[in-house]
């Protein structure tokens, strides 16, 4: 495991390339899922200007580096408890585009079927377990999950996320501990967009580092550049493989901004400009782009055609949302109880 | 056949769904080697060992939340709140994560959890309260309160095979206080289903948990002055047997309804409020009801029982119901 870098999060260079053991599909389909990843919630946001959403849309623009990265080194029967800036991570599960968008239009192929809007789903089908609103109220969760895991000798992993402001909250100190003292195989990455709603890390916490709260639950922590895919992979995949093997939790900080206000009716005003100035300039598409071009792991065919495939899958995503029928009132009795064996 | 406390026959619940099915496990505070706070576990970490009586952190809001995460994967987890008190710091996990799994993407949460609870056990404001109301007010979970050593074996095993969130509020008082003979064979009590434990023609008591067996006492005193009282156990407050009562209420034309939590938001106010609704021309009174003073649960003796229900007091709301 590395040690955690204080003053250096973990990136990624030519040289570690080999270490991820990564096919030539593996590299494009990252870039596939961030694009697509960021392509939706584009178009989202531009529903959202139309009037055509109801709830908020909490948009994961700058995050699609963590949940992709994170998630692409998931095996097939490891389970993920997203958040609500994980977009990524839901596609690299294998959540369709039109019933994401579906979700966002309160329709009935929506997720949840309209019980519940934006990116508060989940799809056991998938290996996926849908998040709340609460924060942090997901990881003594993914420490069930783990444990069941662990129970039924399946040898899957847990991998689960909180923002900086929700690792502040009392589960995410009890859900890490849980998993600790019982070497659960679960994976913790914090999200560290520097802002909870309009509040700065600073507001938040005196601990200069988030991960440092790892040494408390006697797990080891790790420091990860956020914009960096590769960097998140490699850190991640080492994480889960430690878990496999019996290792118990590992917490990771992945550092990175949030490029947009908390949700779209926020300016964000109360950002200093020339740190989104800053940002921007490592936004993790571009960033990871230059990478695949400098090291030539791509031709420009290969980028166009998914660039093309990305635009053609959402156009054809919302189209489907938006003719979906809504559900019918009465539809709202059903579900409340599972049917009794 | 020796007869069963009511601890007794909730250990003997749990164990017999522990052998009946591997997926069944159960976790909480000092619940393995030392059998727990009231030793309801006691033993059963030595025949199923530490994977499936597994002691976890001091950690309520861990332990329903892995519990959830365990039963979403397959398992049928047992959580055990050492006070039903204590449910206040998993509320969060409870009401808005458990609770709503299944209507917002389908996952099936076979959980119990259970919850010791109530009072005149000198136990003071945190250890001796009735917070039935906090969960009833939940749709998606269920919640149960046994008052018999019978029920309280068949409500924890139907509630361990039912594939939703099952509260369980066993009752302190009753824990040692109360027994009867079981049967050797297997058995369940349905969720849902209320129970007559005394025929009675002049008027009903609605009651549930430890005022059942307060209200059998009323009864017996009632008995002796002429009245004839029905006590109407409802066994399931979430969801409740409305027919059950407006049966009782159709039969005796009067209702007393008897709860040991504070009266105000009590979840004997719902019953009330069920039979004025449904019920309004069965009636020769109105629907009274009798529980616990509005404050929290006092420690010193005095204090309690002044603040709770006891048999005379349900005897006289009764007689002032049968004035009127």
């Amino acid at each position: 495991m590395p040690k955690s870098k204080k003053e250096n999060p973990i990136t990624f260079r030519k040289d570690d390339i080999p270490s991820l053991e990564f096919s030539h599909e593996d590299f494009l389909n990252l870039y596939y899922f961030m694009k697509l990843s960021r392509e939706i919630e584009l178009r989202v946001i531009n529903l959202y200007r139309q009037g055509k959403i109801l709830g908020g849309v909490y948009s994961g623009i700058g995050h699609e580096a963590i949940s992709v990265g994170s998630t692409f080194v998931l095996g097939e029967e490891d389970i993920l408890l997203p958040m609500h800036r994980d977009m990524g991570a839901h596609l690299v599960k294998g959540q369709t585009v039109e019933r994401i968008l579906a979700q966002y239009l309160g329709k009935e192929a929506g997720v949840t079927r309209g019980r519940d809007g934006n990116m508060h789903h989940g799809d056991l089908s998938r290996g996926i377990v849908g998040m709340i609103s609460h924060l942090a109220a997901m990881i003594p969760v993914a420490a069930g999950v783990a444990l069941a895991s662990k129970l039924q000798k399946k040898n899957r992993v847990a991998l689960t996320f909180v923002g900086d402001g929700g690792s502040n909250v009392g589960d995410f100190h009890e859900g890490l501990n849980f998993a600790g003292a019982l070497k659960l195989p679960m994976v913790l990455v914090i999200e560290n967009n520097q802002f909870a709603y309009s509040t700065p890390i600073s507001k938040q916490t005196a601990a200069k580092n988030l991960v440092d709260r790892a040494a408390g639950y006697g797990i080891p922590g790790v420091i990860v550049d956020g914009n960096d895919v590769l960097a998140v992979a490699k850190v991640c995949r080492e994480a889960v493989e430690r878990a496999r093997a019996g290792r118990g939790p590992t917490l990771i900080e992945a550092k990175t901004m949030r490029m947009r206000g908390h949700s779209e009716h926020d300016d964000h005003a109360y950002v200093p400009p020339e740190l989104l100035e800053t940002w921007k300039g490592r936004d993790p598409i571009q960033q990871y782009e230059r990478f695949l071009t400098e090291n030539t792991l791509w031709t420009s065919d290969e980028r166009e055609e998914i660039e093309a495939r990305v635009k053609k899958e959402v156009d054809d995503g919302v189209d489907f949302a938006e003719k979906s029928p809504f559900p019918r009132g009465e539809q709202a009795l059903e579900d409340v109880y599972a049917p009794v064996e | 056949m020796a007869e069963t406390t009511y601890l007794e026959a909730i250990k003997q619940g749990l164990r017999e769904e522990l052998l009946r099915d591997e997926r069944v496990f159960l976790l909480g505070e000092d619940i393995g080697v030392y059998g727990g706070a009231f030793k309801v576990t006691k033993g059963l970490v030595e025949e199923f060992g530490e994977e499936r009586i597994i002691d976890t952190p001091l950690s309520e809001s861990a332990i329903i939340g892995a519990a959830m995460g365990a039963a979403v994967m397959g398992m049928r987890p047992v959580a055990e709140i050492q006070f039903s008190d204590f449910s206040t710091n998993a509320f969060t996990q409870i009401v808005n994560n458990v609770a709503k799994a299944h209507y917002r993407y389908g996952a099936v949460v076979p959980l119990t959890i259970r919850c010791p609870s109530g009072g005149n056990v000198h136990g003071g404001p945190y250890h001796s309260q009735n917070p039935e109301a906090w969960f009833t007010q939940v749709p998606g979970l269920k919640v149960v309160a046994p008052s018999t050593a019978y029920d309280a074996k068949g409500l924890i095993k139907a509630a361990i095979r039912d594939n939703n969130p099952v509260i369980f509020f066993e009752h302190k008082y009753l824990y040692r206080r109360i027994k009867e003979t079981l049967p050797n064979e297997d058995f369940i009590v349905p969720i849902g289903k209320a129970k007559v434990q005394r025929e009675g023609q002049d008027m009903s008591i609605i009651t549930y948990g430890a005022m059942v067996h307060y209200s059998l006492e009323a009864a017996q005193i009632l008995e002796k002055e002429g009245i004839s009282v029905e006590v109407v156990d409802l066994r399931s407050l979430l969801p409740f047997d409305k027919d059950r009562i407006l049966e009782s209420v159709k039969k005796t034309s009067r209702v007393l309804v008897a709860y040991e939590a504070p009266l105000t938001g009590g979840f004997g106010g719902e019953i009330a409020a069920v039979i004025a609704d449904e019920g309004f021309e069965f009636l020769d009174a109105p629907v009274r009801r009798i529980a616990s003073l509005d404050t929290p649960v006092p420690f010193s003796p005095p204090l309690e029982e002044f603040y709770m229900p006891n048999p005379e007091k349900i005897a006289e709301a009764a007689r002032n119901l049968m004035a009127y």
